[in-house]
């Protein structure tokens, strides 16, 4: 017995070398990736943020709070684009929601073509896509067809905040639709029989089991739409003509434009400081007494 | 066996209330005790092309034990389903309580469901699962605590609130499921194969706890299980199914003394068949003399009451294991007492499992037979010798049960 165990150990503490090894070659990559193209930058963005603008533009190193107090005057294209990101990220819910749930219970075994018509458009360039809706909305399609219907020949569709939320629902669907259909596809269907035999009707179940167990995949979905439309600029200067004033237009404008680096990246700093908070708020709001219940959403252990 | 345990220790072990008692009995007392719980009549279910359940009629007795037992695909599930209301009749008509249930939703039916994985809502703790059923029906908050806790007692799981019902072990998850079913004192409860997922000292445990806590809260049980054990130590009565007709019901030791037909002797236990023709009926005694293909004559009881059978009709003559009795051939000329058989054989095959032995002996005139020998005496019950020793195995005539067809 002994004789057999001696070995052991000795193997044991190799391997866990090796493993510690494996772990670290798996992050290196990775690691690599971020510090450079996201810590590092993300540093230099806080560091201009605090300093001067450069006589012909750029950055001059100096420490003011000038940049921020700029900021805190004009925050109009930060309400805009919160605004804009929550209605867009909700409309896309409420497409997204039915139709992921058709997709999980009901799709049968065209499931994987439904699947397939919504990946398809990905293999076109977004530009493309976008570029093609001033063909449909414009005057000559939909925009003048509406105009026609409501008697109005001076309605236009293209340039309005109706036709940005359009193409953004449109260009972000597929991102709310797939973490939505993923957590209601693995749901155990027997939870909604089980549900129904103990004498709740259609929507009691639909409110009390399919949506709080498909919570951790709105969340999900409702971030990773919720974060490009805050940022987004080419939609709406597309099918917005550029005429909405949003956090993109003010940072190009800085940047490009202005040349003023550090009033732009206070905006930056600004930017992400509101959507760290913004989902922050609604993490905690969708967890509220979840967590305690270990059945929180993001960072608690799945059932 | 399992199947003469009486299951006293479990009752007196189980922490029921005597409330709980008093509800069940006013469940039970609704109405007249004579009706059904569950009438089916003449049901079909058709799936495309399949069907599942074919023209089933079954009447199900107030507070009894039912077992709908087959192999899968013989329909027991689609059955549970159509009383639940997840499945509606192709044909015929389910009656509950002795109205009839047809377009009622599982939702407004008075029956309640134990899943095969439990289903047990994983967003919910103990409390709330087993709370959901009364939180529907608008039940008060003080009087919704009050009656999970006593579901929860009744299942042996008091205190056991707010744990999270992932972090619980099987058996205990199968409570949880059991109690939230019912908490809602439903006319019937079912239960699709429950007892499936837990291991096999767990699931003989839950089995003898089920039997007791159905004959405590006094409510109709139908269970669908494959397992014929499992039936045989649990049910008052066991409906044996296949391809979606009933093949036999009664209880349990009608069914194993005194079963109908060739699939009903086979899946529950196991059985030596003989193909045999009659030669002779004794209608007064239910009882018939038959000469097997082989040119041997047994004499044995007809076990369907129903069949009228006559010289000249293929029959099989179906004999339990344990009913055989071998024993080294010790070369005395085989010199039956009456109304035994005694064939020479030699042993094919001898299997050692502990509790009994098992041996398969080939002889001329029956063929393979498989006795089972108890080991009453340990290891020393075991015959020695190995597969070719010469054997003689007997029987007495009562171990003859006479099939038709």
């Amino acid at each position: 017995m002994a004789t057999a165990l001696t070995p052991t150990p000795a193997r044991t503490g190799g391997g866990r070398a090796k493993s510690a090894l494996l772990t670290g070659a798996l992050l290196l990559p990775a690691s690599i990736w971020y510090l450079f193209l996201l810590v590092l930058p993300m540093g230099f963005v806080v560091a201009f943020s605090f300093g001067e603008k450069a006589r012909n533009g750029g950055y001059t190193p100096a420490f003011t709070l000038d940049n921020y107090g700029q900021v805190m005057k004009g925050a109009d294209p930060f309400l805009e684009s919160l605004k804009l990101a929550t209605a867009g990220t909700f409309l896309t819910l409420l497409v997204a929601l039915p139709l992921a749930y058709f997709l999980a219970t009901r799709a049968g075994s065209r499931k994987g073509l439904f699947v397939l018509l919504l990946v398809i458009p990905f293999w076109t360039s977004f530009l493309i896509r976008t570029y093609s809706w001033l063909i449909v909305l414009g005057r000559g399609n939909l925009g003048g067809f509406i105009g026609g219907l409501l008697g109005d020949p001076n309605f236009r569709l293209l340039g309005t905040p109706g036709a940005i939320l359009l193409g953004l629902v449109y260009g972000y669907l597929p991102l709310m639709i797939f973490p939505l259909y993923v957590t209601l596809e693995r749901m155990d269907r027997s939870l909604i029989e089980a549900s129904k035999d103990l004498g709740a009707g259609r929507w009691a179940t639909f409110r009390q089991i399919t949506l709080p167990i498909a919570l951790p995949g709105l969340v999900t979905g409702s971030i990773l739409v919720f974060i490009p439309m805050m940022g987004e600029y080419v939609i709406p200067q597309i099918l917005g003509y550029g005429r909405t004033f949003l956090i993109g237009n003010a940072l190009v404008l800085d940047f490009l434009e202005a040349r003023n680096w550090p009033l732009g990246s206070a905006k930056a700093v600004v930017l992400i400081a509101t959507m760290l908070i913004t989902i922050s708020v609604y993490v905690w709001f969708v967890n509220r007494g979840r967590q305690a219940r270990g059945v929180g959403v993001l960072g608690a252990r799945p059932p | 066996m399992t199947t003469s345990l009486t299951p006293d220790a479990a009752t007196a072990s189980l922490a029921g209330s005597a409330g709980a008692r008093a509800v069940a009995r006013a469940t039970t007392g609704v109405a007249d005790e004579t009706t059904p719980d569950v009438e089916i009549v003449d049901v079909t279910k058709r799936f495309g092309a399949v069907t599942a359940v074919d023209r089933m009629r079954l009447s199900i007795s107030r507070g009894e034990f039912y077992s709908l037992l087959g192999p899968s695909g013989c329909g027991k599930t689609t059955t549970l389903r159509m009383i639940a209301g997840f499945e509606q009749p192709t044909e015929g008509e389910i009656f509950l309580d002795g109205k009839p249930i047809a377009g009622i939703p599982p939702y407004r039916r008075n029956v309640n469901t134990v899943f095969q994985h439990y289903a047990l809502f994983p967003h919910m703790d103990v409390a709330r699962n087993v709370g959901y059923g009364l939180r529907q029906r608008k039940v008060a908050k003080v009087e919704e605590a009050r009656r999970v806790g006593e579901a929860l007692a009744l299942v042996r799981l008091a205190g056991y609130e707010r744990r999270r019902t992932w972090e619980m072990s099987g058996g205990q998850q199968q409570r949880v499921a059991l109690a939230r079913a019912l908490v809602n004192h439903p006319t019937v409860l079912l239960l699709d194969e429950p007892l499936g997922a837990l291991d096999l000292k767990l699931r003989k445990e839950m089995q003898l706890e089920l039997k007791a806590l159905q004959r405590e809260v006094g409510i109709t049980f139908v269970y669908v299980t494959h397992d014929q054990e499992e039936a045989l130590t649990m049910s008052d009565v066991i409906v044996v199914m296949r391809d979606g007709r009933i093949q036999q019901q009664g209880d349990p030791t009608e069914l194993y003394e005194c079963p109908t037909n060739r699939f009903v002797a086979d899946f529950l236990g196991s059985s030596n068949f003989i193909a045999a023709t009659v030669e002779g009926v004794d209608a007064s005694s239910r009882t018939a003399t038959v000469r097997s293909d082989r040119g041997l004559v047994l004499r044995g009881t007809v076990t369907d009451p129903a069949a009228a059978i006559a010289a000249g009709d293929a029959v099989t003559v179906a004999t339990r294991p344990e009913r055989l009795e071998v024993r080294p051939d010790d070369g005395a000329a085989p010199g039956a007492a009456p109304g035994w058989t005694e064939l020479a054989g030699r042993i094919r095959q001898g299997t050692y499992l502990g509790d009994h032995s098992e041996y398969r002996v080939v002889t001329d005139l029956a063929g393979e037979l498989i006795v089972r020998r108890q080991n009453t005496v340990g290891a020393g019950s075991a015959l020695g010798g190995g597969p070719g020793d010469p054997v003689v195995v007997r029987w007495h005539e009562t171990a003859n049960l006479i099939l038709v067809g």
